[in-house]
């Protein structure tokens, strides 16, 4: 079997708020699952009653089929956390700091050695593995924070928006860490704002709303579910276009379901019958010699899919 | 909900995942622990800031003994050791409590450290009690050198020959007063969140608030305080004086001083409470 995760019935009020909602959700298998929501959703919540850090008001968690709230200590031996961006002694170096870690996961010394240089290289750290934490910038703690999660090689990770506070170069990092992370026999979970990096790196997805989870599934069945509207696309054209010539040239494309105009010079294209459709109307577009400057999609299937499921929780 | 069809991973080169070691148990993780916290007490400014204080109450006691040259205490090694360790240890032991353990617990919170800790797979009662034991070696640290800074200083006097058991006894018992003295701050630590509020709290109960119930309780009502650490610590000083009377009468007035087994008891008794009580705060507490 598998690394595992699952939550059942999990609820944490605040008071009277429902900060996570009777939060059903089991995942299981090699694997890298988003977890999305706006915020305020209860992602970060959860989490942190998945690491004990706070304590459902009902419900129980579980990681590799291990009761977090009946033992702790055994449930975290195979998983590593991201919660929060913690702080580190400020007088300890990284190399200190993560052979703390490794030593408390037990680890021997040799192995955190090695290890340690592994992951310091993977957050391109190195150079500053001897250095005093306390100075360092918070991009640079979260990287340090990042090495001592992946330090013991947890069979499940837990990531709380683990590419908070990192510049650009830091973000395009983690979620190349992230794929290359994945294999066989690691369950990846984390929670994240940035879809294309969701969509880049995930398998399948979870959205929370309000504590309660919209839907779970797999990123081939999201993009699934909008497909049947068709894409939108953007088109964006050198020069002013008429609606005469966007009728005449553009709607009678084959391919193109329907449009809507940005602005003068862009476009909004419907376009129905998947990726091989788009490229038929691209190359028919392009061939019209119309001054096409631009022709990308305009939000991906799962912002599209998010967007929707999360507006649909508004009105209800 | 419905499950999702699994999905294949695109594996990545490398074995596959599974966690490296086995995690130890829960005392040698509270001893590793402390080693690490020992080791951010030995660099922290703290530590020079209570380096600082044993040469203030150092040099003061010292400067009283050159310049007044009282004959009681420098004619004699056991009234010299008696007077100037009793009443320098006892100053140190509280700001020892107070700088190392004050924000022990709390400081984990406000500082988000505990996060760092507590997503690993150890057992809370590990931490607290790798931090006990951290904010105790440091003081013992302290009150360690404080004894060497008094030996040296003795030895001008009397030479080596003159140290006694007495002093080793009063040693032992002051570092179980430390141990008690240690419990209860980390009992106060641990029932906040933020740092300021439990050195404050801590701070103000040792320097003069439980003086104070003492001297009321005693004075006003005349009940032997038993129930407070402070009323125990008199016992440091016993191996040099003498145990006096338990109950004196003047003016009215009645005072008390422990017996050796009814201070010990305190001590032993206030560590222990406090720790079970602080434990069981720290285990219930929300990272939130
Ligand atoms: N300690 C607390 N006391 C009261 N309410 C809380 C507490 N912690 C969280 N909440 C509430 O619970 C809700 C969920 O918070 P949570 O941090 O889990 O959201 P999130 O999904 O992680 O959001 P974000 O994307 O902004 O990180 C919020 O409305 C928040 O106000
Ligand atoms: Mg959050």
């Amino acid at each position: 079997m598998g690394p595992s995760l699952e939550a059942r019935a999990l609820t944490r009020r605040f008071g009277s708020f429902v900060a996570v909602d009777r939060l059903s959700l089991r995942v299981e298998g090699s694997k890298c699952v988003g977890f999305l929501g706006p915020n305020g959703a209860g992602k970060t919540t959860t989490l942190k009653m998945f690491t004990d850090l706070i304590f459902p008001t009902d419900g129980e968690a579980f990681i590799n089929g291990i009761s977090v709230q009946r033992e702790r200590k055994r449930a975290l031996s195979s998983c590593g956390a991201l919660i929060e961006s913690p702080e580190i002694y400020g007088s300890l170096s990284p190399r200190e700091a993560l052979e703390l870690v490794g030593a408390l996961r037990g680890m021997d010394a040799r192995e955190v050695r090695s290890r340690t240089d592994e992951v310091l290289a993977e957050v391109k750290m190195s150079e500053w593995a001897d250095q005093k934490v306390g100075r360092f910038s918070k991009g640079m703690k979260q990287r340090i924070n990042i090495a001592s999660t992946l330090l013991s090689d947890p069979e499940v990770l837990l990531l709380d928006e683990p590419s908070t506070g990192l510049d650009p170069r830091g973000m395009a990092e983690v979620r190349q860490i992230i794929r290359a992370l994945k294999r066989e026999g690691r369950l990846i979970f984390f929670s994240s704002h940035i879809l294309s990096e969701v969509v880049d790196v995930c398998d399948e997805v979870a959205l929370l709303d309000k504590g309660k989870l919209l839907f779970f599934d797999t990123l081939s069945n999201v993009s699934a579910r909008v497909s049947g509207g068709g894409v939108s696309v953007d088109a964006e054209f050198l020069s002013p276009l008429s609606d005469e010539v966007v009728l005449r040239e553009i709607a009678s494309v084959p391919g193109v379901g329907g449009w809507s105009r940005l602005d003068e010079r862009r476009l909004s294209l419907t376009i129905v019958g998947g990726a091989g459709a788009r490229s038929t109307v691209l190359a028919a577009l392009a061939s019209k010699r119309l001054g096409l400057v631009g022709f990308h999609e305009s939000r991906s299937a799962l912002e599209d899919v998010y967007l929707r499921e999360i507006s649909v929780g508004d009105s209800a | 909900m419905n499950a999702p069809t699994p999905t294949s991973v695109t594996p990545s080169e490398g074995p596959p995942a599974g966690s490296l070691g086995s995690v130890p148990v829960s005392w040698s993780q509270a001893v590793l622990m402390s080693r690490y916290q020992f080791r951010d007490y030995l660099r922290s400014r703290r530590f020079i800031l209570m380096m600082g204080i044993v040469a203030a109450i150092s040099a003061i006691l010292i400067t009283v003994v050159v310049h007044f040259r009282p004959a009681g205490i420098i004619g004699n090694s056991t009234a010299f050791y008696g007077t100037l360790w009793t009443s320098g240890v006892e100053v140190l032991i509280v700001f020892a409590g107070v700088i190392f353990g004050g924000d022990a617990i709390a400081g984990e919170f406000q500082n988000k450290t505990g996060y760092f800790l507590m997503g690993l797979p150890v057992k809370r009662w590990s931490v607290y009690a790798g931090k006990y034991l951290a904010a105790f070696a440091a003081s013992l640290v302290t009150i360690g050198v404080y004894l060497l800074v008094l030996i040296a200083f003795g030895s001008t006097y009397f030479g080596a020959g003159a140290l006694s058991l007495d002093l080793g006894a009063s040693f032992v018992l002051a570092v179980l007063y430390l141990s008690a003295l240690l419990g209860t701050v980390f009992l106060f630590s641990s029932l906040f969140k933020t740092s300021m509020y439990g050195v404050l709290i801590v701070a103000v109960m040792f320097l003069f608030g439980f003086t104070l119930i003492n001297t009321l309780l005693e004075d006003l009502v005349g009940i032997e305080p038993w129930f407070i650490v402070t009323y125990a610590d008199a016992v440091i000083g016993y191996p040099f004086s003498g145990v006096p009377h338990h109950t004196t009468r003047f003016a009215g007035v009645t005072s008390y001083a422990p017996t050796y087994v009814e201070g010990i008891a305190i001590m032993i008794g206030y560590f222990l409470w406090t720790t079970l009580v602080g434990l069981l705060l720290f285990e219930r507490e929300e990272f939130t």
